[in-house]
């Protein structure tokens, strides 16, 4: 009996820890989604970028974990936002089929970017040693980086949620999520919001990337690889929630790993499974409008 | 979604002169006609089979290839429907004759069936489930089926041969008489005659009032729910077909390369596909034609040099292409000749 506790109690954790991970790289692609309109499979280059600055930061050149992060995050904030300056603005509104192009396009030459680059092995991510033992809490020990993963995932989605509602900048967004004309109309920059909230969006999938590496190995076929995890997220969901992709995160996260824990043989299937059986039943996700 | 009245409007066509009515009804009367430029592509193949008899093999992989191409422009470029799994057909119909063709039923033409057969079913099948979705979702649901296709062929080794692949197929002579020889003649010209018959039958659609109702449908789906049109049953017609025809694709590369693998329904297929089509042009039935040659004759020339910059290269020419060249070669040609 108490085996069976231990192993939910474990799964419930690990899979809280990929959760966190998975809303954090996709919560930026559903804004896009539901502001912009735009398909950006691409989203996931900006987490492998994450993952490869934080890795490389550290191993070769021994910057400390914390500055990784935040070099991580501005790396891939900043290489976002010359991307959709240069190139997404111009498909803003436009054919689906051209964004999916677009994107599938940057997918490809990420693969072999990051192959040239950092070369086609997969990039070991060590924790700082003051993360990388067990963490006691009285009744069980729990790894270290993984509840470091799960309290920063937490105070992260709080802090974005705070500064959705509160800010101005949150107000804008939220304006434009709703209804983009209006916001126009009421006279909101909605080019320059764009461009920030994607940036925002990017940065944060940098960070995901980054902080996950240990979950979703960084290598050159990254974005490729994970793709249908982000796309879950984010349909299952509903395009433009914020919080509904959490929802959708911790669902999957728990799901997935619980699966792959029980049934090894055939784990992926019932996520897969799983996630065509809700869009059934809710075709716009869990928290999508009508 | 808001997207409409945002920063840029669609591109349509530009505005041709009106006909006059008896001009129009004459238009819309010879549309369907066969015109001398159809007969290109097939005088080209042929000549290349004249002409570059050590590159035989290669030339089948291509037309079958041309045939996945032309099964994802039914969905993509008529009915409209963005999919990031088409290759789950392509994989399923090959996995189907590879198998067949192990297990002892090395009949080509059969097995060529079972494939169509088999991908139409899991065409439908799907297409039941995500077509009831758009956008993103539907790209989404398109890739799921595709990796849980991908998944079970993985997990499935003793079926399958898992990640070595499907290996020691025989196929049999085609209708006992022609052998697939180690040159590949019997192979292309086999590759050839079936994507002549699904061409003929790809273009009987695509004139069809059926074809055009797609287009409707793909231009304006409220119009088309407000005219009465089934526009869901038509774009799962539509869907299946395509399966099916993909399936064929798949059957055909199998049974003249002797060999299935997991690459048969990864997303690279999936987007390779895409990438080819929309070098040609999309919706446009010969979008393939040019596209697909163009582009597995340059990644067999450059990946001989370096196979994963082919990637990087290939990536460019996919922005370049959504950014400068809408349309691919055929649109780009039509701007010029306007």
């Amino acid at each position: 009996m108490s085996n069976t506790f231990a192993a939910f109690v474990s799964i419930g954790f690990h899979g809280l820890a990929f959760a966190m991970v998975l809303y954090l790289i996709s919560v930026g692609l559903s804004v896009t989604m539901g502001m912009m309109g735009f398909v950006n499979l691409a989203h996931g280059v900006f987490a492998m970028l994450g993952g490869y600055v934080l890795t490389s930061l550290m191993s070769r050149m021994g910057v400390p974990f914390g500055l990784a992060l935040i070099a991580a995050f501005l790396a891939t904030a900043l290489g976002s936002l010359i991307l959709e300056r240069l190139l997404y603005r111009r498909l803003y509104g436009g054919d689906e089929l051209d964004q999916v192009l677009l994107t599938m396009g940057l997918i490809f030459m990420s693969v072999a970017a990051a192959t040239y680059v950092w070369g086609p092995l997969q990039q070991p991510m060590h924790p700082p040693r003051w993360l990388s033992g067990q963490l006691d809490f009285g009744f069980r020990s729990f790894p270290g980086y993984r509840s470091f993963l799960i309290l920063c995932g937490a105070g992260l989605v709080i802090g974005l949620w705070l500064g959705l509602e509160r800010t101005r900048f949150g107000m804008k967004v939220r304006a434009a999520v709703d209804n983009l004309r209006m916001a126009q109309s009421v006279g909101i920059n909605t080019s320059r919001l764009f461009a920030l909230t994607f940036a925002l969006g990017s940065g944060l999938a940098g960070l995901g990337g980054a902080l996950g590496a240990d979950l979703l190995a960084i290598n050159p076929s990254y974005a490729l690889d994970n793709l249908v995890y982000f796309l879950i997220v984010v349909a299952v969901g509903g395009l433009g929630s914020i919080r509904g992709p959490f929802i959708a995160a911790v669902l999957i996260g728990i799901a997935d790993t619980g699966f792959k824990y029980l049934l090894p043989e055939l784990g992926a299937f019932f996520i897969y499974a799983l996630t065509m059986a809700l869009l059934l039943w809710r075709p716009r996700g869990l928290f999508g409008r009508a | 979604m808001a997207t409409e009245g945002l920063v840029r409007p669609r591109l349509k066509p530009a505005p041709r002169a009106p006909l006059a009515p008896q001009q129009a009804i004459d238009a819309f009367a010879r549309r369907h006609r066969y015109r001398w430029w159809e007969a290109l592509p097939w005088a080209a193949a042929i000549a290349a089979y004249v002409l570059f008899p050590s590159y035989l093999p290669l030339g089948a992989q291509i037309l079958a290839t041309i045939l996945f191409a032309l099964s994802a422009d039914l969905v993509l470029g008529y009915a409209g429907i963005v999919t990031l799994g088409h290759a789950a057909f392509f994989g399923t119909g090959a996995y189907t004759a590879g198998i067949l063709a192990v297990h002892g039923w090395g009949e080509p033409i059969t097995g060529l069936l079972a494939g169509t057969a088999t991908a139409a079913l899991i065409g439908f099948v799907s297409g039941w489930i995500v077509l009831r979705t758009t956008g993103l979702t539907l790209l989404m649901q398109t890739l799921v089926v595709a990796t849980l296709l991908y998944e079970a062929a993985n997990k499935a080794s003793w079926l399958t041969g898992g990640d070595d692949g499907l290996q020691g197929m025989e196929v049999w002579p085609i209708f006992g008489q022609f052998r697939f020889d180690m040159f590949g003649r019997t192979g292309y010209l086999y590759c050839l005659a079936v994507l002549f018959l699904c061409w003929l039958f790809a273009r009987h659609i695509v004139y069809s009032p059926f074809g055009r109702s797609l287009t409707g449908i793909r231009e304006n789906v409220r119009r088309m729910h407000a005219i009465g049109a089934p526009v869901r049953r038509r774009r799962l017609i539509i869907y299946t077909i395509a399966a099916g025809l993909a399936g064929t694709a798949g059957a055909l590369i199998a049974q003249t390369t002797g060999f299935v693998g997991l690459s048969f329904l990864n997303l690279e297929r999936s987007g390779g596909v895409l990438i080819m089509l929309i070098i040609g042009g999309v919706g446009r039935l010969y979008g393939a034609f040019i596209g697909v040659p163009l582009y597995m004759i340059a990644q067999n020339r450059f990946s001989e040099i370096e196979p994963v910059y082919w990637y990087f290269w290939i990536g460019l020419l996919m922005v370049l292409v959504v950014v400068f060249a809408r349309g691919g070669i055929l649109g780009l040609s039509e701007r010029l000749r306007r």
